[in-house]
């Protein structure tokens, strides 16, 4: 079956482009094609987007307080349309004035746009949805000749997203008091967008931020610069007011530029890994708030009882789409072992059939990649699976010589051991394993740095709903993949990042608090550390000693070191010992959340009457409990309400327990999209140095009622607070590893468990200045961080001290697209 | 186009766990359904060339109850010379030998069809079998045939016993179909499984299988009388069954979407459809027709404006 020779099929549209092209080939006659039956060319016009370029001079200038405005220093970069090779237009190279000057005009734009309010918000933001819609094959050629993918996606899915992203948000802008009543916008923000989708992530980040009331400067990549500039047009065109919306062009130190400035209060990346890690570093410490949508290594399962056919076209939806270039492209095929031949033999019969070439072509399937260096990386990386055993297959047919093209590539043999199953290729590249059971699928799924999005395959809705859940990842798609909207959330788990885009989910991305936003600034007051001298021995006869011990695995452990620690009460006495943990009490202790992860399984209505039950436990051990509280507080009344509220809170989140549930969205396909609330795993907990059962409880009682297991590093002040909370746990049926509690230095002890690569979510509540090393050290695993930058909280008001904030920092949302119908 | 000639399918026993293990989903093949017009376009001399070779797949029919030898005439006329001469000059296509595949008619109407041809290459295929329903006795359906055949049709299309795909008795399908076959003789046979009146996808999957095993030349979606009828999604189901045979026995077994394709844009989507999924062999008239009767002069219209820039009218097209 073979297809025919393909030639780069150049676009006829009246261009301005002055290029020599050698003398076409003779066209074939209608008699001949009669016979032959071939593909002619299909092109698209590219005459609007040239006359839109030549109409700007070729020169694409900043977006700044509602003005193109050339770049300060005058220096210009070039981009070029990489099917072709055409320069396209020059490019303004942001400098840090020119971040300046969007900053600025962003910051004075501020109180205006959030003084429109919802309705003057939502009319804009429709605007735009509606400009978009009336432009949308201007958007789609220029994002197509830009980028060099195929006009049939810029068209028929990029663009209807865009608009379709600009409507729900309008939406959401409008409805935002009735919704979500006690947040409030964050600020500006600094926006930073990959090439692969220039203009739907635009509109991914731009329009949540605007809805929630924010001002935005956006940075495009510098291989796709054009569509953002086609947008800021528009946002001239509505009259959107200046300075709500700064675009400002450059390559990656203009975007260094935006994250390092002060008064950007919120960083929204979408790109790399390794670029997320950069500015996860650089932003360490400065309460910035954040979200990252990163890279991953999407499984494709694909069980005996699927459809293979539709299985097939599932694959080139998954990796051939956009060139692979896709962070949640479904690259590493995972399919069962009785029908891993059949599937391999209509994967390389349907590839056959796909067609690359130029990226304006309305017959191809396949564009070109984006930039040279691109391409050099994905030859490099298929060339060493080649190397490291895997089978290589591509179709007969070759691409176009001209252009930036890569074949459709199919490697089969491949282990997870090699590095094509473990690296991102972002290319048209696909990776081919099998399994043996549903179980096997999972971990092998599940054997990745990433956790971007999964597919499953099976015609057994009770095996893919197993498996969904059991998948670490933002997205799963049920017999489709690909498929996005602007009303489900999208983002990562694990090194893929942490955030959402799209949905409730995503909205709070670009919200925090009211009571936060109207705090005065004050730091967290640091733990008095004058107590912590190892034991002396105790002079004269001794009583009966009771050191408190760690507790880990559901057991009372001695400290690895050794050593214990003197806790003084409220005069400064000794009250107390307590074990001095050190790092390997962390590594055991994480080990011990790790082996006890069926706590997340079980049912939320088990996890509430876990909770109850600690909360009657704690009021059993009243008597007891007040004497230490009173100790360590010095006031009866205080250790009174201490305990009282401890037990309200307990209440609270086995309440919740049950009714922090997800939703199912209104996505506009045939299918439920289930966004399901999922623990995050072992969540390390940091607690604060003030009240000593009552903050301990809050920040402990969230997280496992959402079903994460904890390693728990109590206040240094009150560790026995927590040590006394152990005995109440023993008697209240929390299974073994679910709270662990390591007492000693705080500062050494939260530093263990941010650089702990195993732990997927850090909360910590002590003095802002050491978060930044935290959030720092967090980049290992790109855990999340939950770190205090504020003020402090006052743990006694329920608006600070529980509720959903902690509910949200303690799941992942995950969103499953069940498609159906017979 | 003579390479490569098709052996007839002669059909193989009937696999009930082949049948189980079809699997179609509904969803995902719509979705391919939908995106496969918006993944191929043909334009200018490529446009004009495929709707030539459309008109060599045209079944071109007639199947009214009013019918009588003289509008039979009228269409055998047509299909002799389906375009004007001046449009075939134009495109440079007279040499061509274009005419319509075949003329499909009512058992009735055979005879005044195969005189009206005479003297061409042109089948004529006649609906027997107790068309469009198919509920007369079986004994009765096969005489049909056997009539029709003796009349002179070389192609039978044969309507399925609805109620049998539709209570998977799968046995009871093949063996109606195998008697059709054997009544057919010489003349080949096209089964039409009226989708739109199988319940599922899934159903037309499994009984498109059956009809092949039972040694259908042709599996082909409608009467054109159902109220749902060659929808794109119903076409890639029973495409990729066809392949799925052919895969397994190396048999191939042509393809006839019916009923409802009018304009030439929807033609050009079959062809992609059948250049994709089962490659250019199944672009040529002995394994892939359309069954349609005013999709010929939709098909005029756009060669003519291919010719002279200006959209053409109905009216200036020859009837049939």
């Amino acid at each position: 079956m073979s297809n025919e020779p393909q030639t780069p099929q150049k676009a006829n549209g009246k261009s301005a482009r002055a290029k020599t092209k050698e003398p076409a080939p003779k066209a074939p006659t209608v008699a001949e094609i009669f016979k032959s039956m071939e593909y002619g060319p299909a092109p698209e016009s590219d005459a609007a987007a040239f006359a839109w370029l030549d109409a700007r001079e070729r020169r694409i200038d900043h977006f700044i307080a509602g003005r193109f405005q050339p770049p300060s220093e005058g220096a210009y970069f070039d981009t070029h349309a990489p099917a072709r090779g055409d320069h396209l237009a020059k490019v303004a190279q942001g400098s840090q004035a020119d971040v300046d000057a969007a900053v600025g005009a962003a910051e004075s734009a501020l109180a205006g746009w959030q003084a429109l309010g919802p309705h003057g918000r939502a009319r804009y933001i429709y605007a735009l949805a509606r400009h978009i819609q009336k432009h949308s094959r201007l958007f789609a050629v220029l994002e197509s000749l830009d980028n060099g993918k195929p006009i049939r996606e810029s068209r028929d899915i990029d663009v209807p997203l865009v608009a379709r992203h600009f409507y729900h948000h309008a939406g959401w802008a409008q409805l935002i008091e009735e919704e979500l009543p006690d947040r409030a916008p964050i600020g500006v923000v600094g926006q930073i967008i990959p090439w692969n989708f220039p203009l739907l992530m635009m509109a991914w980040k731009i329009a949540p931020a605007l809805a929630a009331g924010n001002t935005v400067v956006l940075k495009p990549a510098e291989y796709t610069p054009l569509s953002a500039a086609r947008f800021a047009q528009a946002c001239a065109d509505v009259g959107l007011p200046p300075g709500v919306v700064n675009i400002v062009q450059g390559d990656g130190k203009t975007g260094a530029a935006i994250v390092d400035h002060p008064s950007v209060k919120k960083i929204a990346f979408t790109g790399s890994t390794g670029v997320g890690r950069i500015i996860r570093k650089a932003t360490a410490g400065t309460g910035k708030k954040l979200s990252l949508e990163l890279g991953g290594k999407s499984p494709f399962i694909v069980f005996d009882d699927a459809d293979l056919d539709s299985v097939v076209e599932g694959v080139v939806d998954a990796i051939w789409f956009n060139q692979g270039q896709v962070c949640c492209a479904g690259s590493r095929i995972l399919a069962q072992e009785d029908i891993a031949e059949d599937l391999l033999k209509r994967l390389r019969q349907r590839m056959e059939k796909l067609r690359v070439g130029d990226s304006l072509d309305k017959a191809i399937d396949i564009g070109a990649i984006v930039a040279p260096v691109q391409l050099e990386q994905i030859d490099k990386l298929v060339k060493l699976g080649e190397e490291e055993g895997a089978t290589l297959w591509q179709p007969s047919w070759s691409c176009p010589k001209e252009g930036l093209f890569y074949p459709p590539t199919l490697l089969s043999d491949v282990e997870p051991s090699s590095t094509v199953a473990q690296e991102e290729i972002f290319g048209p590249v696909v990776v081919f394993m099998t399994f043996r059971t549903h179980a096997e699928a999972i971990k092998l799924a599940n054997n990745t740095r990433y956790g971007l999005a999964a597919s499953i395959w099976s015609e057994n809705l009770n095996l893919a709903l197993e498996v969904a859940p059991k998948v670490l990842a933002g997205t799963i798609w049920i017999n489709c993949t690909n498929v996005f909207d602007a009303a489900a959330g999208f983002g990562g788990y694990r090194e893929s990042g942490y955030g959402r885009e799209g949905g409730r989910e995503g909205l709070h991305e670009y919200l925090q608090p009211r009571w936060l936003a109207e705090a005065k600034h004050q730091d967290t007051p640091a733990a008095a550390t004058a107590a912590l001298t190892p034991t002396a021995p105790a002079d004269g006869s001794p009583g009966i000693d009771r050191t408190a011990k760690l507790y880990i695995g559901g057991k009372q452990k001695r400290p690895d070191g050794g050593y214990s620690f003197v806790v003084p009460d409220a005069q400064g006495r000794p009250l107390g010992e307590v074990g001095l943990g050190n790092r390997k009490d962390i590594r055991d202790a994480v080990e011990a959340a790790h082996a006890s992860r069926g706590w997340a399984t079980g049912t939320a209505h088990l996890r509430a009457q876990v909770l109850y039950y600690l909360a009657e436990n704690l009021e059993a051990q009243r008597d007891y409990l007040m004497g230490r509280l009173v100790q360590m507080l010095g006031r009866e009344e205080a250790a009174e309400a201490e305990l009282s509220r401890s037990v309200q809170r307990l209440f609270t989140y086995a309440a919740y327990a049950d009714k922090y549930d997800g939703q199912v969205h209104a996505t506009p396909l045939r299918n439920v999209t289930l966004a399901m609330h999922e623990p995050v795993g072992v969540m390390g907990i940091v607690c604060p140095d003030d009240h000593p059962l009552l903050a301990f409880v809050s920040t402990v009682a969230p997280a496992i009622a959402m079903g994460n297991t904890t390693v728990v590093i109590p206040s240094e002040r009150y560790p026995l607070a927590a040590t006394d909370f152990y005995q109440v746990v023993d008697t209240s049926d929390v299974p073994g590893g679910v709270l662990n509690i390591v007492t000693g230095y705080r500062k050494d002890l939260s530093k263990v468990l941010a650089g702990h690569d195993d732990v997927s979510h850090l909360w910590h509540f002590g003095p802002a200045s050491e978060s930044q090393e935290l959030e720092a050290l967090s980049i290992g695993n790109m855990k999340r961080t939950w770190c205090n930058h504020g003020p402090a909280r006052d743990w006694t008001r329920k608006e600070q001290g529980q509720g959903r904030d902690f509910l949200r920092e303690a799941t992942h949302v995950k969103n499953i697209w069940v498609p159906y119908g017979e | 186009m003579d390479h490569d000639p098709v052996v007839r399918n002669p059909g193989t026993d009937l696999d009930l766990d082949w049948v189980a293990s079809v699997q179609i989903n509904t969803s995902a093949v719509e979705r391919r359904a939908a995106t496969l017009p918006k993944r191929r376009s043909v334009k200018k001399q490529w446009q004009a060339a495929w709707l030539l070779r459309a008109i060599t797949l045209i079944d071109l029919t007639t199947l009214s109850g009013d019918d009588t030898p003289s509008n039979v005439k009228r269409l055998c006329a047509k299909a002799r010379r389906p375009v004007r001469p001046d449009l075939l000059r134009a495109l440079g296509a007279e040499d061509l030998g274009i005419t319509t595949g075949a003329v499909c008619v009512y058992h009735a109407m055979v005879k005044h069809a195969v005189a009206a041809l005479e003297g061409t290459n042109i089948p004529v295929a006649a609906v027997s079998t107790g068309f469009p329903s198919g509920l007369t006795p079986l004994a009765q359906r096969l005489a049909e045939i056997r009539a029709s055949v003796q009349d002179g049709a070389k192609e039978i299309d044969i309507v399925i016993s609805r109620h049998l795909a539709l209570q998977h008795d799968w046995q009871g399908l093949y063996d109606e179909i195998k008697a059709c076959r054997e009544a057919c003789g010489e003349a080949h046979m096209k089964t039409i499984l009226a989708t739109g009146e199988l319940g599922s996808l899934r159903n037309v999957g499994r009984a498109s299988l059956v009809a092949m095993m039972a040694g259908s030349d042709f599996i082909k979606t409608s009467t054109g009388k159902e109220s749902v009828n060659a929808t794109p999604a119903v076409g890639l189901v029973m495409c990729r069954a066809i392949r799925a045979y052919e895969a397994r026995t190396g048999h191939r077994v042509g393809f006839k979407p019916a009923g409802g394709i009018r304009k030439a844009k929807e033609a050009l989507l079959w062809l992609a459809l059948m250049k994709e999924e089962l490659g250019d062999r199944y672009l040529e008239p002995d394994l892939f027709r359309f069954g349609a009767s005013s999709l010929l002069s939709d098909i005029e219209r756009q060669l003519e404006h291919h010719v002279t820039g200006r959209y053409a009218a109905y009216h200036h097209q020859p009837m049939s």
